[in-house]
């Protein structure tokens, strides 16, 4: 396998469950001669996720994280595309708003959570807010960033083709854009992710994140903790497998290298 | 037999005029002059090249006639009325590619056509499909078109709209030779049939002396307009023609290139 051959089919597969066999193995052994009393092991994990299956919550959990993922983060998408989209076409009014963006940006929608709570008292409604705020940033700053980084040829082309302002936006500046605008939203839904995890453990009473707390606050059970985990990153990859997949419609595939 | 002209040739409508235009760029407080009292006068249905090293101002010139730039002093006009911004009666083909990667061959094509009607729309396009020979690739993506290929969708784009002008810049410049003297033909068919006042920049004297009712001979920069050659061949033209050989070597000399290798 060097870098410039394509995989075979069978090598993308293979190798992948090498490595994760490998990782059981070690998780496996380590478990072993330590001799730990409280880590898990593989094998007590796997019938900790069974025995979550069997009591159908898991379910229930895996279906209110992802609900409040994809409302906070639509809420995100639907606000932050065409605020974002304004902002890198007006760069005046970039700048106005930029410093106050700058000062936000960095801040993790962690520190949050007691604000969200006076807000919306423990619920549905502060984890999505937390999840909102963290991913509203991203795109608007991937938003404002495409826009600024559109080839002006193209701008110039719908000019002379007689396009209004508006026109110019929406028919030639945001699909320039997209392929942008879409790695934008796919590190929000990662953030997204992260944060639901976070804001479940605190903010409300049900969801994954809060299945891992709650495993462990109810009886040290880390077998479903560790299992709860797992599945936060098996979900969390299939989220953003889903992502990727669009990265390959041909009206965007041109805005992506090493993209078959 | 070179000879210096600057009014359009007689007994036809003048379609562009450019008067005393000079442009300085300011970049990071420098300035650069680029063009310096250009003068010309292009007349309808004229097929005119703008011949001059890298870096002396064609596409700067091309961009003021376009009207995407203003010109630091001087005016340029079209059919008598001073050119104020771009307008889809004339486009201008990019010298770096202005086809939309985001659009179909048909879409692309489509792109200036929003006000027709969707079986007027859809006619056009299959038109001018078939005038660059496109068929077959109505539904591809530029990606998966080859490099002449894309250069002929951006001309039918441009053409779809029924302009009255054309102004391209080294559309030819990035394909290989055999490609570029299909493309030539092509082109010279399409003005034929369409009478375009067509106003091409490039590089390359033997294209120009193969296309050009005139060649415009700029200088390096400042650019100025050095030299106004008339062509006076009849298309097809025969390019071992001792007269074409003459008007080429003229070319050369102006430019101040011996003939040999
Ligand atoms: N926006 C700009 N700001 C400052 N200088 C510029 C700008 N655009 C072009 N120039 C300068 O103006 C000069 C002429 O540029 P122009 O693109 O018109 O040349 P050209 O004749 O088309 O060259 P080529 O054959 O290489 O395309 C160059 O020296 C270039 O550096
Ligand atoms: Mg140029």
């Amino acid at each position: 396998m060097n870098s410039l051959a394509a995989p075979q089919r069978w090598e993308k597969i293979f190798w992948p469950l090498v490595a994760t066999a490998l990782l059981l193995l070690l998780w496996h052994f380590s478990v072993i001669w330590s001799g730990t009393k409280i880590f898990p092991s593989p094998r007590d994990v796997g019938r900790g996720m069974l025995e979550l299956f069997r009591h159908h919550v898991l379910w229930a959990d895996i279906r209110d994280s992802v609900r409040r993922v994809l409302i906070g983060f639509g809420i995100a998408a639907v606000l932050g595309i065409p605020m974002g989209l304004l902002l890198g076409w007006y760069p005046a009014a970039n700048q106005v708003v930029n410093p106050v963006m700058q000062i936000l940006r960095p801040i993790s929608p962690i520190a949050w959570i007691p604000v969200a709570i006076i807000f919306f008292g423990i619920g549905d409604r502060a984890a999505v807010f937390l999840i909102f705020l963290g991913s509203f940033f991203p795109i608007v700053v991937a938003c404002i960033n495409g826009v600024s980084n559109v080839p002006s040829v193209f701008r110039r082309a719908g000019r002379n083709f007689g396009l209004t302002p508006m026109q110019l936006l929406t028919r030639v500046v945001f699909p320039a854009a997209l392929p942008q605008i879409l790695v934008g939203l796919r590190i929000a839904l990662g953030i997204a992710w992260l944060v639901v995890v976070a804001a479940e453990m605190i903010a409300v009473d049900s969801g994954l994140g809060y299945l891992v707390i709650d495993s462990r606050n109810s009886g040290k059970r880390y077998d479903l903790v560790i299992a709860a985990i797992l599945l936060i990153g098996v979900i969390g990859l299939i989220l953003d497998l889903i992502f990727r997949s669009l990265e390959r419609l041909k009206p965007l595939r041109w805005g992506f290298r090493n993209v078959a | 037999m070179v000879t210096k002209e600057v009014e359009a040739a007689p007994g036809l409508k003048t379609k562009l005029s450019v008067d005393n235009v000079s442009m300085t760029y300011k970049r990071d407080g420098k300035l650069t002059h680029v063009l310096e009292n250009v003068n010309l006068e292009v007349s309808d249905g004229e097929f005119v090249c703008l011949l001059g090293p890298s870096g002396c101002g064609k596409t700067t010139l091309l961009n003021t006639m376009a009207g995407f730039l203003t010109p630091t002093s001087g005016t340029i006009q079209v059919n008598g009325e001073a050119v104020r911004g771009p307008d889809p009666r004339r486009i201008f083909v990019f010298q770096e590619r202005g086809v939309f990667p985001w659009l179909t061959v048909e879409g692309n094509i489509g792109f200036g056509l929003s006000k027709l009607t969707k079986p007027e729309r859809e006619q056009r396009i299959a038109h001018y499909v078939k005038m660059v020979g496109l068929q077959g690739f109505e539904k591809s993506y530029p990606a998966e078109l080859s490099g002449g290929m894309k250069q002929r969708l951006e001309v039918a784009r441009a053409l779809a709209v029924n302009p009255d002008m054309l102004f391209l810049d080294e559309p030819f410049g990035a394909l290989d030779s055999i490609t570029r003297l299909v493309m030539r033909s092509e082109l010279l068919r399409i003005w034929q049939a369409e009478r375009k006042t067509i106003i091409f920049v490039t590089h390359d004297i033997d294209e120009a002396v193969q296309l050009a009712d005139r060649v415009v001979v700029m200088s390096a920069r400042p650019g100025t307009i050095q030299q106004i050659v008339p062509i006076d061949i009849a298309h097809p033209r025969d390019i071992s023609s001792q007269h074409y050989l003459e008007l080429r070597d003229g070319i050369f000399k102006q430019i101040g290139l011996a003939h040999q290798v």
